[in-house]
């Protein structure tokens, strides 16, 4: 790969002191990635630029926002109704916020298809469940913050969660809220909270992006990168292909900012909170519903919350319990139809989480939550019986074979790489 | 690749302008709600005029009201006073402006109460020119706000307004 190079005095004297030319051309522009990454590799840049509109919106909405019960909701309605561009601002955060976990779960949807959990990237793997848990703070506190009946009640029932646990239980609830109920205090710390760990997030991600660069992707073979010849310079080929998602997601975000704002939020969370008044039917946002369900279906307090947090941390031994050696599914015969019937039963779980918990709904939550489990307690047996299909001997020769490679002539690639 | 020239444009070329452009227009649109967010809003616009009833404010007295966050100056100028305000050489103005310029009844002087150096607030029956006196760098103001000495480049501003009735007077 080509070592950074410039004619600049200028550059040259600020590289001399900080190297941060030739940093962001090791990792933007020469960085070699797999030379055959599919679409599905693109939702790790849509989800950091997604990271940088909440982050920009939000900035933006908390300089019009009051964090206090007797205002937060007309500063909503002020914001939506006075502020120049307040709607706009408004439905980018929370729609954003969709989004994002849109584009993050079909992330962890990808690496858990290519199996890019394994070695050597299993810490890339445990920072990225690390980002989805402060995704799903995050989320939960600004929920919280417009202050209607379904930031009310959620923030209620979330924190009471905590109330499960044995002993201490009622004084750790008492300290989340700083009260007796969800009040003042209690929407004055998720404010601050709401605002701290977007930032906190960056630094993971920088640790998550650290890790990957380290080890650099996986891909959809799911093989080592042998040598220069299996990659491409990350710029232009996959700069211009994540361009092109973004434009493509872009659409797909607009379409709901624009067309359905609220199609995605509640409508009970329009009517102010009121302590007194609980709302017929609770439910989070879509996002939280398949481990909503999960809690539901269980019939014991301590046990719903438990297997609810159990269904997150489980990904971090996902690791050790897929004991199979080949990465990708589409080498791995009987992970792969796994891999489907997970997809559909998080799927059922969601759609369960909607539903108020009685009669049929119950039932089918139960059977999907053992299923969940069950997803995971089988991979240690697959991994022994399953017997995969076999690897190609390279990437470089696997795209050739498939074609992938007739549009650009190999000395054509190789010369690409020198242009950088 | 084909399209590698020497010295001339290539596709590639253009496709890098027009997408290059393409974003650059796209951050351009995204970025000006982002800009205009803070400027006033509505709510904001709709509070900014204030009405004032004159009939308690007697010859030679002075109050003070508020408008946009502001104090506005209101002054009831004895005959002497507007005498000696019209009476003043426009030579002598570093902001020349008559004092009929300034006022729509000559016994009634209205003002922003800001000093135009750096926003500090004027104090009346003060200075060495009989109108106002800005503690923070010593600008001395007449009885028609006029700037006659220190750092302020012009006189204090005359905001708009209008007399409902001989009492009443909405500022904004
Ligand atoms: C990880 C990034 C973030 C996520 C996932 C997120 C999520 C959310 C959600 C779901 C809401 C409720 C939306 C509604 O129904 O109105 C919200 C509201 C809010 N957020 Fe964020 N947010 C993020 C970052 C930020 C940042 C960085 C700030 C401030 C610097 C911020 C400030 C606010 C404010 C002031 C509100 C209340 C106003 C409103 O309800 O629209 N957010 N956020
Ligand atoms: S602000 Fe009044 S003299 Fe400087």
């Amino acid at each position: 790969m080509s070592e950074f190079q410039t004619n600049s005095r200028v550059i040259k004297w600020i590289e001399y002191r900080l190297p941060i030319f030739s940093y962001v051309n090791e990792h933007l522009v020469v960085y070699p990635a797999p030379k055959n990454l599919n679409y599905a590799y693109n939702f790790g840049s849509l989800a950091g630029v997604m990271l940088v509109v909440q982050i920009v919106t939000g900035i933006v909405l908390a300089m019009h926002y009051t964090p206090h019960v007797d205002y937060a909701f007309d500063s909503v309605e002020h914001i939506m109704r006075d502020v120049n561009y307040g709607w706009l601002m408004r439905y980018m955060h929370a729609n954003g916020a969709s989004m994002f976990f849109i584009v993050v779960y079909i992330h962890i949807f990808r690496g858990l298809y290519y199996g890019s959990y394994k070695s050597p990237r299993e810490v890339l793997w445990f920072l990225g469940i690390i980002i989805l848990l402060l995704m799903m703070a995050t989320a939960f506190m600004g929920y919280v913050l417009p202050w209607g009946q379904m930031s009310f009640w959620g923030a209620t029932v979330i924190t009471n969660l905590f109330s499960a646990i044995p002993l201490i239980g009622d004084s750790v609830v008492t300290w989340l809220w700083g009260g007796f109920s969800v009040d003042n205090p209690t929407l004055n710390r998720f404010f601050s909270l709401h605002y701290l760990l977007p930032f906190v997030l960056i630094g993971v991600v920088f640790l998550h992006l650290w890790a990957l660069h380290h080890r650099k992707s996986n891909n959809p073979l799911g093989i080592d990168i042998k040598g220069p010849q299996d990659t491409i310079p990350f710029h232009p080929y996959y700069t211009v292909k994540d361009a092109l998602g973004l434009a493509v997601f872009g659409v797909f975000f607009a379409l709901f900012l624009f067309f359905m704002p609220n199609a995605l939020g509640e409508p009970d969370n329009y009517i102010k909170a009121d302590p007194l008044v609980t709302p017929a039917h609770i439910v989070p946002e879509w996002y939280f519903l398949p481990f909503y369900a999960i809690l539901r279906s269980i019939p014991d307090k301590l046990g719903g919350v438990i297997a609810m947090f159990a269904a997150i941390f489980v990904l971090f031994v996902l690791p050790w319990l897929d004991t199979s050696r080949v990465r990708s599914a589409t080498f791995r015969p009987i992970y792969k139809q796994m891999f489907w019937l997970f997809v559909i039963v998080c799927l059922v779980l969601g759609w369960c989480g909607a539903k108020p918990a009685e009669g049929i709904y119950i039932i089918v939550s139960r059977v999907a939550t053992f299923l969940y489990f069950a997803f995971f307690g089988l991979l240690p047996f697959i991994g022994w019986f399953e017997r995969p299909r076999p690897l190609p001997e390279s990437i470089n020769a696997a795209v050739l074979k498939s074609g992938g490679g007739g549009a650009m002539p190999e000395g054509a690639a190789a010369k690409a790489e020198e242009r950088g | 690749m084909a399209d590698t020239t020497h010295g001339g444009q290539t596709r590639r070329d253009f496709l890098y302008i027009a997408a290059g452009g393409m974003g650059a227009v796209g951050v351009g649109a995204m970025a000006w709600p982002f800009v205009s967010q803070m400027n006033p809003s509505q709510d904001v616009l709709a509070l900014s005029s204030t009405e004032v009833d004159l009939s308690t404010i007697d010859v030679g007295q002075s109050v003070k009201v508020f408008w946009r966050g502001k104090p506005v100056f209101i002054r009831h100028r004895t005959a002497a006073e507007i005498a000696e305000a019209e009476g003043v050489p426009m030579g002598d103005l570093p902001d020349p402006q008559a004092d009929s310029d300034r006022v729509q009844r000559a016994e009634w002087l209205i003002l922003v109460g800001v000093c135009t150096h750096l926003g500090c607030i004027p104090i009346g029956e003060q200075g060495d020119y009989g109108g106002w006196f800005c503690p923070c760098h010593g600008s001395h103001y007449d009885i028609s706000g006029r700037i006659r000495r220190g750092p302020a480049p012009l006189n204090l501003e005359v905001p708009e307004y209008v007399f409902l009735d001989d009492n009443r007077v909405r500022i904004g």
